[in-house]
């Protein structure tokens, strides 16, 4: 038995959390009931073609909060802000705004009736100034001069967000464009403010910079939706937390009572594969070597900056090595680099005793490595052209999809059936698009492809991001068996319990460099997620009785046998709740 | 929401050969080209019953000739020609490459096969390969200047090929001048123009009711097959439509892009080397000031309309030179002194609306799969569902 998962929501949360409630008058917040809410989302279900991203939605937002929506990438957030800002009509489900029923067709809609977004990519000229760029498109509302920019100081001292109407936005760092974004949005009237994961591109100290502003902001009456994914900002920041899973609202919060491991277990689900369930596999033979990789990049502001730094690492076969991180901190370039995506500045990649330094990319998945991508669209599918093409794709030099330099497509295609049906890909046949499937049928057919040429070494990056809950048991299933086979795997997941779940080995990555690491069978969630923002290094160990406890939890959802409790003193390096 | 299809489950499993060459698709691949071929008849009916002529007797003119054999021949030749530049820019479109360059590769390329004609007299069987050889070296190398700069220096290939026709328009100015590639004493005209190319280069034609047919449509056709071949039945191929599909995708599958853009680069420009063959070789033998310009827009033009598929630039191809060498019939006085511009503004009209209209078949077509998939699925997992209630009940 590997991987187990259970279908009931878990039930040991009983005072932080409460379900969803689809009724109106209850709505989801302790203390909702009496003030009208800013936002009222009821029953919003959006289908797109071969896949639902939004079924059955509630959301309630009161006047004045911070309110966090959380889920995983693929969860569904992002459609349902689009929704909410006019960029897609909801199939189902009503909208209300401060207690009146509306309908947008166009985000023009959203904002007449006071609602503003700042996107995860700033969308700003960066020719222009801040005055140019904040009256853009809004001139009828205080003209482009004087008036215009008496209105921005205005706003700027108002809320605190300390923006110069004259500077050149080219000469702002990430974080003035943003308050540069927000101000936008509110000459513009906006009463609620939508940021999409406006965290993702700030250092710490600007994220507590933005968290005073948007404290500021509230106080002023304002109601901010504040999209993330990292339970300690959110736990630092919201008054109010809802959580999306698999497209559907799953529950709100109250961040007062709520710890950071039963956010990440509303937000993942209690399909967490059993960690002590399962012997190792872990064999002494090394497979990956990677030594003193160094890969740095200018950046849009002409300054080098270094995104992987002395990265050294052993994968043995039959191992899962699992890199925990928040995003963006090096993980895709780790990937890259390995493959031969990105040139090295330095170091060395060696597979199986094999140096891979110099080779290209064809020439390493020729040697044995299978790649599943983290943006499968990008980087693992060709969506336009049929499921037999895309079963060569990556292995148009091997057997059965060419011969010398012809391809086979006969053979190919035959293949591509044997996958088809040996790995659940639900489709009519090969001939159709991969862009005609659901996200975890592509993602079947990705792991089926790459696990057909005998790879040595597996690349996984978030294998089972935006897949329904099915094809994850699975494809856990696929690379446990492979593991057992004597496959190394190199794990790379921002969902936690699947790391902890699958891995032999957890190293933490911070800011391009591997700065701590863990047994997975001596580490909670919670620990893990401290290291991950840098305030923590070493060997982490979790303390005995929380472990015990995230332990018990994780087997009370999966029936699984209690395991015994690691008898270890822990040297206690975390910096915890 | 469309309405659910009444009866998916019909015949669920098709065979492999039933769902490539279903006949939706083949409607749906159809559908553009006519529709935007009777729009633009519609367009230009307008244009000229406004001018005060009569479009049905312009029509009548055009498709009189058109099916005489003089006027058959003519198409056919003329068809040879845009066959080739249209083969030329469709293998850079096919990996997304926007080879705009042509009309210099040719041009150029003629010009330096019209020299080596010229100088060079060996036996037909080795004269011939020569002149060909010779064009595509020069028109592959005129444009790996540009794939060369777009790898190292990240120059989009557009700009860079646009501004190589400046340049090659220029080069020929400076080399087609007496004493380097034109002879040092003018013949009895005032043209420059190099000296005939020998007789051993000439390219056979058959001869016809109609006048000869120039053999250089065996290259095309050539041409064509291996177009056909190396795209769809080899790894290179594989490796340029998948680049041409999704860079991203295909620099992860391991292919190498920067080697792939200045491979099909230079075999796009090498195609284009042949473009200007088929006048030198059958018709003028000399490469002159008047040598005939446009054919490498043209040639983008036809590849647009026949959708880069070898087949379809065939029909592309015939269609272009019809309206050609057709339109050529429509000023002569006894056929009504017609604009000879409507010939333009039809050519026109056809490239914007078929490339409007695949853009929307191309969309309806991969929305109108999904949906199928998406209902054919939810029909066997219903199937599933009331099966397992049976057993249950």
């Amino acid at each position: 038995m590997a991987l187990q998962r259970n279908d009931a929501p878990p039930d040991h949360q009983e005072t932080a959390i409460t379900a969803s409630d689809p009724a109106p008058t209850t709505g989801g917040n302790p203390s909702a009931g009496t003030a009208t809410p800013a936002v009222e989302l009821r029953g919003i279900t959006k289908r797109f073609p071969g896949v639902v991203a939004n079924h059955d939605i509630n959301l309630t937002v009161r006047t004045g909060t911070v309110h966090a929506l959380m889920g995983e990438n693929g969860a569904g957030k992002s459609t349902l802000m689009k929704i909410l800002y006019g960029m897609q009509k909801p199939d189902e489900g009503t909208i209300a705004i401060n207690g009146e029923q509306c309908e947008f067709n166009t985000p023009g809609d959203a904002i007449a009736r006071g609602i503003g977004m700042v996107h995860q990519h700033f969308m700003l000229a960066d020719n222009l100034t801040v005055l140019e760029n904040v009256v853009l498109g809004g001139e009828h509302l205080y003209g482009i001069g004087a008036k215009a920019k008496q209105k921005i100081k205005e706003i700027s001292d108002q809320y605190g967000l300390g923006v110069r109407p004259d500077a050149l936005v080219e000469d702002l760092g990430v974080a003035d464009r943003q308050r540069v974004e927000i101000l936008k949005v509110l000459y513009r009237g906006a009463k609620i403010l939508i940021l999409d994961e406006p965290t993702a591109v700030l250092v710490p100290q600007e994220v507590d910079a933005l968290f005073d502003n948007l404290r500021e902001l509230k106080s002023e009456g304002v109601t901010v939706i504040f999209i993330s994914h990292k339970l300690h900002e959110v736990l630092s920041v919201a008054d109010a937390i809802s959580v999306i899973r698999r497209g559907t609202t799953v529950g709100d919060a109250d961040p007062e009572r709520v710890t950071a491991r039963q956010l990440a277990e509303l937000m993942v689900g209690a399909e967490l594969p059993s960690p002590e369930s399962r012997e190792s596999t872990v064999t002494a033979d090394e497979m990956l070597r990677v030594d003193g990789l160094r890969i740095a990049k200018t950046d849009a502001e002409g300054i080098e900056r270094v995104v992987l730094d002395d990265i050294s690492l052993r994968i043995h076969k039959g191992e899962v090595l699992g890199i925990a991180g928040v995003e963006g901190n090096g993980q895709a370039e780790l990937v890259e680099a390995i493959m031969g995506m990105l040139p090295l500045d330095a170091g060395s990649v060696s597979l199986d005793g094999k140096n891979l330094s110099g080779s290209l990319t064809r020439a390493r998945r020729e040697a044995g490595i299978g790649y599943i991508p983290e943006d499968r669209h990008r980087h693992g599918l060709l969506l336009e052209a049929p499921l037999w093409e895309n079963r060569i794709l990556g292995h148009v030099t091997e057997r059965p999809n060419s011969k010398g330099v012809l391809l086979d497509p006969a053979a190919a295609r035959k293949d591509t059936q044997r996958i088809v049906e040996e790995y659940d890909v639900r489709t009519p046949g090969i001939e159709v698009t991969a862009a005609s499937l659901s996200g975890g049928n592509q993602q079947k057919l990705i792991i089926g492809r790459e696990m057909s040429h005998e790879p040595k070494l597996l690349i996984a990056a978030h294998p089972t991001r935006g897949v329904d809950v099915g094809a994850q048991a699975q494809i856990w299933e696929h690379i446990r068996v492979a593991q057992r086979a004597g496959l190394a795997v190199l794990l790379i997941s921002a969902d936690l319990d699947e790391l902890i779940g699958l891995s032999d080995t957890i190293k933490v990555i911070y800011r391009g460099r591997l700065v701590a690491d863990a047994d997975p069978e001596t580490v909670t969630a919670e620990d893990l997620g401290t290291a991950m923002t840098g305030a923590a290094s070493g060997h982490i160990e979790s303390e005995p009785e929380a472990l015990a406890q995230a332990q018990a939890l994780a087997a009370e959802g999966t029936e699984a046998a209690p395991s015994d409790t690691p008898t270890d003193t822990a040297d206690d390096q975390q910096a915890g709740e | 929401m469309t309405s659910p299809k009444p009866a998916p489950a019909e015949a669920p499993a098709k065979s492999g050969l039933a769902q490539r060459f279903s006949g939706e698709k083949i409607v749906l691949a159809l559908a553009a080209p006519v529709l935007a071929v009777v729009l633009s008849v519609v367009i230009c009916s307008l244009l000229l019953a406004t001018s005060g002529k009569n479009p049905f007797d312009a029509w009548n003119v055009m498709i009189t000739y058109g099916t005489k054999s003089d006027g058959q021949v003519a198409i056919i030749n003329r068809s040879t020609t845009y066959y080739l530049a249209a083969a030329a820019a469709a293998f850079g479109f096919r990996m997304n490459l926007f080879n705009i360059g042509v009309e210099g590769q040719y041009k150029l390329a003629a010009l330096f096969a019209a020299f080596v004609g010229s100088q060079v007299d060996l036996p037909a069987i080795i004269q011939i390969p020569l002149l060909l050889v010779t064009a595509m070296l020069v028109g592959g190398m005129w444009a790996a200047v540009a794939g060369l700069l777009k790898v190292y220096r990240g120059v989009s290939e557009v700009i860079s090929t646009i501004m190589l026709n400046s340049i090659a328009t220029a080069v020929v100015g400076l080399l087609l001048v007496p004493g380097i590639f034109a002879p040092e004493k003018g013949t009895t005209s005032n043209a420059i123009q190099t000296t005939p190319i020998s007789e051993s280069s000439r390219f056979f034609s058959i001869d016809t009711d109609g006048g000869p047919l120039w053999g250089f449509v065996v290259i095309a056709i050539l041409v064509g097959v291996a177009f056909q071949f190396t795209l769809n039945r080899t790894r290179f191929g594989f490796d340029l439509r998948a680049t041409g599909r999704s860079e991203t995708a295909a620099t992860a599958s391991g292919v190498n892009v920067k080697r792939m853009v200045v491979t099909s680069m230079v075999v796009s420009g090498a195609l284009a080397g042949l473009i200007g063959l088929p006048e030198l070789m059958q018709n003028s033998f000399y490469f002159g000031q008047s040598f005939q310009a446009g054919l490498g827009f043209l040639g983008i033009s036809v590849a647009l309309l026949g959708r880069n598929s070898p087949i379809g630039m065939v029909f592309a191809a015939l269609l272009f030179a019809f309206l050609d060498a057709t339109g050529s019939q429509l000023p002569l006085p006894q056929n009504g002194e017609f604009p000879f511009e409507i010939v333009d503004v039809m050519k026109g009209t056809i490239v914007i609306c078929v490339v409007v209209a695949y853009e929307l078949v191309r969309r309806y077509g991969l929305k109108r799969q999904q949906q199928k998939v998406g209902a054919e699925l939810a029909a066997q997992a219903a199937a599933a569902a009331a099966q397992k209630k049976e057993v249950s009940a």
